[in-house]
C-alpha cells in the first residue's frame, strides 16, 4: 500500500509551500469511551454520539413542539405538523393509503437522516452519514425489511415481480437476470447515493475552506463567496439527500406491496 | 511506469465519470424550464420530481467520484 506522494498525514505541503490541511481528515473516527465486547471493538465513538444527539433532538423537538395540541397551533407546533404532513404525503402518493401503516417507519428514517446531515453542516461537526457502512446498513435493512414484506404479503408469487409483462418469453431468461441484478443492487445504490454526496459535498466545503484561508484576506474573498454559495446549496442537498431517501423507500415499499412495475 | 502515477492518473480518470452528472442536471433542470414556460400552471405539481431526477442524475456522478477517491485512499 504505497501512498502517494503528498497524500499521507493530516497536513502535506502544497506547490507554493502553503499548509492545506487533509480534506479527508474530518471523517476520522474518534473513540470517545474505548470498549470492548467479546472481541469486538464496540467503543462509544464520536459517529455513536452524533447519532445519539440526533435521536435525542428528533424526541425533543416532536414532544416539545406537539406538548400544547392547540387547535391554532404555534409556529413550533406547525413545524412539525409540516414535517409530519410533509412525509405521511409522501407515503400516502408513493404508496398509498394500505401503506399509512408504515408511515412510522418512513417517518423515523426520513428524520433521523435529515438530522444527520442537517448536524453535519454545523461547522466542527461529524456527519455520520458521510460513512458507506452506516448508509449501508440502513439500506440493507430496508431491503430486507422490504423484501420480507413482499414474500409475507403474496408468498411464493412474489416472485412474479421479476418477470416483466408483455414481452415475447425467449427474452425472459435474460430479462430476468437483469431484473434481478437490479433489484440486489438497490441497497448499493441507495446507500452509496447518500454517502457519496455527503463525503464529496463535505471534501469540497474542506478544499475550498482550505483556499480561502491559503488566498489569505487579498485573494480569498472569490473563495469565500463562493463558500458561502456552495454552503447553501450543501444544505439544500442535505435536506435533498434525506427526501430522496425516504422516497426512494417508499417507492420500494410501493413495489413490494402493489407489485406493478 | 511509476505505481503511485499511475494512481493518480486512474483517480482523474475516474472523475471523468462527473461529466455524465453535468450532462443529466442540466437536461433535468432545461426540460423543467421549458416545460414550466409551457404550462406554467402545472410545473409546481412537478417539482419534487424534478428534486428527485436531479438527486438521481447526481448521484451517478457521484458514483465516479467515490471510486477516485477510493483509488485515491484506499488502495
Amino acid at each position: 500500500m504505497a501512498e502517494p506522494p503528498g497524500l499521507e498525514g493530516v497536513e502535506h505541503t502544497a506547490q507554493g509551500g502553503a499548509h492545506l490541511p487533509n480534506p479527508m481528515h474530518q471523517f476520522e473516527i474518534e473513540r470517545i469511551v474505548p470498549l470492548k465486547l467479546l472481541g469486538l471493538d464496540a467503543s462509544f465513538t464520536n459517529s455513536a454520539l452524533f447519532m445519539v444527539i440526533a435521536a435525542l433532538l428528533i424526541t425533543a423537538f416532536t414532544l416539545f413542539a406537539m406538548r400544547r395540541r392547540a387547535l391554532v397551533p404555534s409556529r413550533l407546533q406547525s413545524t412539525a405538523e409540516m414535517s409530519y404532513e410533509f412525509v405521511a404525503s409522501m407515503v400516502r402518493d408513493n404508496v398509498g393509503t394500505d401503506g399509512m401503516k408504515y408511515f412510522p417507519f418512513v417517518f423515523t428514517l426520513f428524520m433521523f437522516v435529515l438530522t444527520l446531515n442537517m448536524l453535519g453542516m454545523v461547522p466542527y461537526s461529524f456527519t455520520v452519514t458521510s460513512h458507506i457502512i452506516i448508509t449501508f446498513a440502513l439500506a440493507a435493512f430496508i431491503f430486507l425489511g422490504v423484501t420480507l414484506i413482499g414474500f409475507i404479503r403474496h408468498g411464493p408469487k412474489f416472485l412474479k415481480f421479476f418477470v416483466p409483462e408483455g414481452v415475447p418469453f425467449f427474452m425472459l431468461p435474460l430479462l430476468v437476470v437483469i431484473e434481478v441484478i437490479s433489484y440486489l443492487t438497490r441497497p448499493m445504490s441507495l446507500s452509496v447515493r447518500l454517502f457519496a454526496n455527503m463525503m464529496a459535498g463535505h471534501t469540497m466545503l474542506k478544499v475550498f475552506g482550505a483556499f480561502v484561508v491559503a488566498l489569505g484576506v487579498l485573494g480569498g474573498w472569490a473563495a469565500l463567496g463562493f463558500m458561502v454559495a456552495f454552503t447553501g446549496l450543501e444544505i439544500l442537498v442535505a435536506f435533498l439527500q434525506a427526501y430522496v431517501f425516504a422516497i426512494l423507500t417508499c417507492i420500494y415499499l410501493n413495489d413490494a406491496l402493489h407489485m406493478h412495475h | 511506469m511509476d505505481p503511485s502515477a499511475a494512481k493518480l492518473i486512474g483517480a482523474g480518470l475516474a472523475s471523468i465519470a462527473l461529466v455524465g452528472a453535468g450532462v443529466g442536471i442540466g437536461t433535468i433542470f432545461g426540460n423543467y424550464l421549458q416545460g414550466a414556460l409551457r404550462n406554467p400552471s402545472a410545473a409546481p405539481g412537478q417539482f419534487a420530481n424534478l428534486l428527485l431526477g436531479f438527486a438521481l442524475a447526481e448521484a451517478t456522478g457521484l458514483f465516479g467520484l467515490v471510486v477516485a477517491l477510493i483509488i485515491l485512499f484506499v488502495f
